[in-house]
């Protein structure tokens, strides 16, 4: 069997946004670049479903979408135990432009399980997982909180209001991985960091293919008005405000 | 030309959140000078539909189908797929849930139709169709220009509310042709807790982080929120801890919350927490660090113990509810 995890390359989730001058993009100087946290996720728990299946897993790869500037995070994921790398060089246009470059790259491969995040930190897309499956006709499950391969059995537990469902999918399938998939992101040892420098990391050039959206202009949120204190000593005055003044209760 | 809405239920029932997906579309439509239609699917009474005429749309579209009552992500795609081309919709609207996670990827690459997620607000241009968005979870937005026929939106809870405009919907029976062989998951069991308000949908909520030091500490919290009628919440470390469930986990790794009311005990405000709370309509702040960054983010604080605090803050709401 031979997994895939799909990696977007994000700022670090403490970024501070700044705009530039025109702001008609986000100001990415200076910023730490990291593997999409729910893929750090996704990459821990398929490192741990192979260690458990004694030999049947027998690679797991990383695919990310993304010019040079993406390269230390996809060695980071070799370093983390990843066994080989695809990057695909282009932007990222969106979604669907970089979810048909996967798909397309990854065709002739016969991926058993395919895992992708539910969104990227950065633009909160949440749609990339799902348009990859279409794309390769697979059955996809959305929100999965826990993976569990038994021989040739995948169960996962998808989040529903209020609890979760078992769901068993045909394979091969695309699971778009969330909270409680794993329990924290793996570290990368030493030697993972000495042997990612030797591990294959293919660039394969993009393909034609259209983008169906565009960001135009961006802006920072309202500045928020200065919190009103309310004295510990007679916090009834809070209940007042919530009811005269926010009028929400 | 009309809009779709894709209307979600649970166990047949719609929710507020439903009828906010259908107040949006119905604005759009109004302003794109055409007619909003509702597409619901699964078991719902004839009753329930027609209340989604309140709220602007003019026809529902029934799919009423014994085996769309589990969720197969590529069969709902393909049912979806259909009533948007049976009705020469040129846009459609979701809400933001994990449902429409699931489907309308699928439903953009069936139809070669733009998607976009976490929208915040009403369409800024209509040609260039462009809407607002959310990025980098509320630290700033984003304006989205389409350059497909149909476009897809899936709007962020809380940002339009939701808005009457009588409309005398028509039911229609919709019978979309999804083969057998289109079902490739399969669910084996459900594991639901009920009569428990769900965190995604409360109006109030009530938050608990490493400052109530430890899970016994919970009781007043909880019973806060029990005269609230709030959900309870927590911070990421309180969930790793085991202090309480994962399921209550908010911020950028755990839920993204929109609820009129948060009130936060003993959170520091971390950036990765606002992220999942930030959206709220008012925030309260129980913390005893004056430097403490949740107060950046509140609109009313208290410095103070959240032991003290909450019992003092429990006499206070009680009075109010048994007076108003
Ligand atoms: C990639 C990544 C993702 C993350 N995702 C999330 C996420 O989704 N959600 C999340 O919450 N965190 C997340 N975190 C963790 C986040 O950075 C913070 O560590 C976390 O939110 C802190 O939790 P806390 O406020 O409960 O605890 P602390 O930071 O320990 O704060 C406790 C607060 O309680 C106050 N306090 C202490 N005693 C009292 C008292 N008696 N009464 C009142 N107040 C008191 C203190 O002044 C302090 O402000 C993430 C981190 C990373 C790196
Ligand atoms: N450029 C990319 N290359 C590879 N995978 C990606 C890329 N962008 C997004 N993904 C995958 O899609 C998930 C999130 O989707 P989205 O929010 O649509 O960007 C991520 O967690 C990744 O698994």
């Amino acid at each position: 069997m031979k997994i895939l995890v799909c990696i977007s390359n994000v700022p670090d989730t403490t970024t501070k946004i700044k705009l530039n001058g025109e702001k008609t993009a986000i100001d990415l100087a200076g910023v730490q670049w990291i593997i999409n946290p729910w893929d750090e996720l996704a990459l821990t728990r398929a490192l741990e479903l192979k260690e458990a299946s004694a030999g049947k897993i027998t690679k797991i790869s990383v695919i990310s979408v993304g010019s040079q500037g993406a390269e230390p995070t996809i060695r980071k994921a070799l370093a983390i135990g990843a066994d080989d790398a695809i990057r695909i060089n282009t932007e990222p246009k969106d979604a669907y432009f970089a979810a048909f470059q996967v798909a397309e790259a990854v065709k002739t491969e016969a991926y058993d399980i395919i895992l992708c995040g539910i969104e990227s930190s950065d633009y909160n897309g949440s749609a990339f997982g799902g348009m990859l499956a279409e794309f390769m006709d697979l059955p996809s499950v959305s929100s999965v909180s826990s993976f569990e391969l038994t021989g040739d059995v995948v169960k996962v537990n998808r989040e529903i209001p209020g609890g979760y469902e078992v769901v068993e999918p045909q394979l091969p399938f695309v699971a778009v991985v969330q909270k409680g998939i794993a329990k924290e992101p793996r570290i990368p040892s030493m030697r993972g960091i000495m042997m990612a420098r030797q591990k294959p990391l293919k660039v394969v050039e993009a393909i034609m293919a259209d983008a169906l959206t565009g960001f135009v202009a961006f802006e920072p949120p309202q500045p928020k008005a200065a919190c009103k204190m309310v004295d510990p000593a007679n916090v009834a005055e809070l209940v007042d405000l919530l009811h005269k003044e926010a009028k929400i209760i | 030309m009309s809009v779709l809405i894709y209307t979600e239920n649970f166990d047949g029932k719609f929710k507020k959140s439903t009828f906010e997906t259908v107040s949006y579309g119905a604005e759009i439509a109004r302003q794109m000078g055409t007619t909003a239609i509702a597409l619901s699917m699964g078991n719902v009474a004839d009753d329930d539909l027609k209340t989604l005429g309140n709220y602007g749309a003019s026809k529902v579209l029934h799919f009423n189908d014994a085996r769309f009552a589990n969720l197969d992500n590529s069969a709902f795609a393909t049912a979806i797929a259909q009533a948007v081309e049976k009705e020469g919709a040129n846009v459609v609207i979701m809400s933001g849930s994990n449902i429409a996670k699931a489907v309308a990827p699928r439903v953009s690459v069936k139809l070669k139709a733009g998607l976009v997620f976490a929208v915040s607000g009403l369409p800024k241009k209509l040609s260039p169709f462009t809407v607002p968005k959310k990025v980098f979870h509320g630290k700033a937005f984003a304006d989205v220009v389409f350059n497909s026929a149909i476009k897809i939106l899936s709007i962020a809870q809380n940002s339009f509310g939701v808005k009457e405009h009588l409309q005398n919907a028509a039911i229609e029976a919709f019978d979309a042709k999804v083969d057998d062989s289109a079902f490739k998951t399969k669910v084996t069991s459900v594991e639901k807790s009920t009569g428990k308000i769900i965190l995604t949908d409360a109006e109030v909520i009530v938050s608990g982080g490493r400052g109530m030091k430890s899970p016994e500490n919970w009781k007043p919290l909880e019973e806060l929120a029990g005269i609230l009628g709030a959900a309870t919440a927590c911070s990421r470390p309180v969930s790793d801890e085991g202090w309480r469930p994962h399921s209550e986990h908010v911020g950028q790794t755990g839920k993204i919350i929109a609820p009129n009311l948060y009130i936060a005990c003993g959170i520091s405000g971390a950036i990765q927490h606002l992220a999942g709370v930030s959206s709220s309509k008012v925030i309260v702040a129980i913390n005893s660090d004056k430097e403490a960054p949740i107060f950046s983010a509140a609109d009313y604080g208290i410095i103070g113990d959240a032991q003290k605090i909450l019992p003092e803050l429990i006499t206070a709401f009680r009075k109010f509810k048994s007076e108003n």
